[in-house]
């Protein structure tokens, strides 16, 4: 691992200040730290961002949430409030990593951890995402778990979070710290397509903080995360769905749904929301809005299956709310 | 921590850690993680480097109570914690009751995974304890009770490439009941 200087930031404008040149932010550093010893990243300097005072989880009186960006995942998966009011937040968490993992990582590390595709993480092997320019080899090789919906020639990487799918559904901002002052992003528009840029994940400049995550109120209706994977725990997503609809009268009043493990981001499925908002709440409904999301997808040779399984994981998980089986 | 002088970057820092009760000022290199001081640094060989990268577990020890990858904390970031590792989970010669249940369950078969699953399930019970939901639990707004497929699920980061995990998790349902386990273990 390449030496690096250390310091610890006590408030986000010494984090910005301490920003300069190739320093990364060090959060649970749960991916960084294995990045850095894995020679994918070579910081000159650390700032640790975890003792910043963005630790707590604010309650709003409009039943929406605020949530630190150095509170950790497992703390937020276990706070009674967002156990009552947004499950599925704490359902996506608690499908992510391992008890040990939730207890170091972030939350803004959640949200900026690199994706786990093998040849981003070899430095032995070409990569755009890691090596601008060199090639993506995953396109010809290696890619039964890569992205289908939205990927690019260049890059076929997808987003590894759990979290990030479940605040997509939930409509969330991020507080953002920027050199020239605070701003508030949706998350949809933090996460960007690989296009020919496939180095960037998102649209943040270098030096900027996530300060903490918004959720709006009040809760809204009821949502489920379910995640398909090669194993019953601690693995990524082959495929996660983060569902939630309001029928009413046998009517869908409103959807929302997001996927996981599809896509360079966490994939909102709007199309399909499109589909179902005013449709008859059944089987034939919630198929047909999937095969709407999932017609522009892209699959690559070995990674066909994620499209059944991405529909058959939408339907399901609607299908179970519709059922009142969640 | 820059240097005042020279300018030169400084690639090292004193950090306090508590250890198994004891107060340590250690000097360290930026790059060393928590499991390297306390292996190499502080003779504390129980947590062990298996995978060094967070997926096996066998380098879990509790820092201010909580299970974490010993392999993925930086000692720097560690300043300031208090660090329970395995030879700290006894009181003297007296084994915490997550020890008495895997030795009298026999939960190992060589023992390389050992420090880390018993350091993991130490902190599985006082997760349990403060009512955690896990990835199993059917309602999150539970506060679930230990059954079999709860202990599965939160012992997730923790593996064992003997495949001792039936006898791991009678240990684990043991030591979180109040009752005697009475199956017996074949």
């Amino acid at each position: 691992m390449r030496s690096f200087t250390y310091a610890r930031a006590a408030t986000a404008q010494d984090a910005l200040d301490a920003c300069t040149g190739e320093t990364r932010y060090l959060g649970g550093g749960t991916n960084l730290v294995d990045l850095m010893r894995l020679g994918v990243e070579t910081p000159g300097k650390l700032v640790d961002v975890t003792r910043l005072p963005h630790d707590a989880i604010e309650h709003r009186p409009d039943g929406g949430v605020l949530i630190g960006a150095a509170v950790r995942n497992s703390d937020l998966a276990a706070d009674p409030g967002v156990r009552e009011r947004f499950p599925v937040l704490s359902e996506a968490l608690l499908a992510g990593a391992s008890g040990q993992i939730r207890n170091q990582a972030t939350v803004g590390g959640n949200l900026l951890q690199r994706t786990r595709c093998a040849y981003f993480q070899d430095v032995s092997k070409p990569c755009n995402k890691r090596a601008p320019g060199s090639g993506c080899p995953a396109i010809e090789g290696e890619h039964h778990n890569l992205a289908v919906l939205g990927a690019s020639p260049s890059c076929v990487a997808t987003h590894p979070s759990d979290m990030a799918v479940a605040l997509s559904l939930l409509d969330a901002r991020v507080r953002v710290r920027r050199r020239d002052g605070e701003d508030v992003v949706a998350l949809d528009s933090l996460y960007r397509d690989p296009g020919d840029d496939p180095s960037r994940d998102t649209t943040l400049d270098p030096g900027d903080l996530i300060t903490g995550v918004e959720i709006p109120g009040p809760a809204g209706m009821p949502a489920k995360y379910r995640k398909v994977r090669e194993r019953a725990s601690f693995a990524f997503a082959l495929v996660s769905v983060a569902g939630g609809i309001d029928v009413r009268d046998g009517r869908i009043h409103d959807s929302r749904i997001a996927l996981g493990g599809v896509a360079h981001r966490p994939w909102r499925a709007r199309r399909a929301e499109d589909v179902l908002r005013g449709a008859p709440a059944t089987e034939e409904s919630l198929r047909r809005a999937a095969a709407t999301e999932l017609e522009r997808a892209e699959p690559l040779r070995d990674n066909g299956y994620k499209v059944s399984l991405a529909a058959n994981l939408i339907v399901a998980v609607l299908g179970d709310l519709i059922g009142g089986r969640s | 921590m820059e240097s005042a002088d020279s300018g030169a970057p400084v690639t090292r820092a004193d950090i306090t850690l508590t250890v198994n009760g004891d107060l340590l000022r250690i000097d360290v290199d930026t790059r060393s993680s928590l499991l390297d001081v306390l292996r190499e640094g502080l003779g504390l060989t129980g947590a062990k480097k298996g995978c060094d990268h967070g997926q096996c577990g066998a380098c879990t020890v509790l820092a201010d109570g909580r299970r974490v990858n010993a392999c993925l904390l930086l000692a720097v970031a560690a300043d300031g914690l208090e660090v329970t590792t395995v030879e700290g989970l006894a009181d003297g010669d007296v084994l915490s009751p997550v020890q008495e249940a895997f030795l009298g369950r026999d939960a190992y078969q060589c023992g390389y995974c050992t420090p880390g699953q018993l350091c993991s399930a130490t902190a599985v019970l006082d997760e349990a304890a403060r009512g955690w939901p896990s990835a199993v639990t059917a309602d999150v707004a539970d506060a679930p009770d230990l059954d079999d497929a709860e202990i599965r699920e939160r012992m997730s980061g923790n593996l064992c490439r003997c495949g001792a995990y039936v006898n791991i998790v009678a240990a684990v349902r043991e030591a979180a009941s109040p009752e005697p386990v009475q199956e017996v273990v074949r």
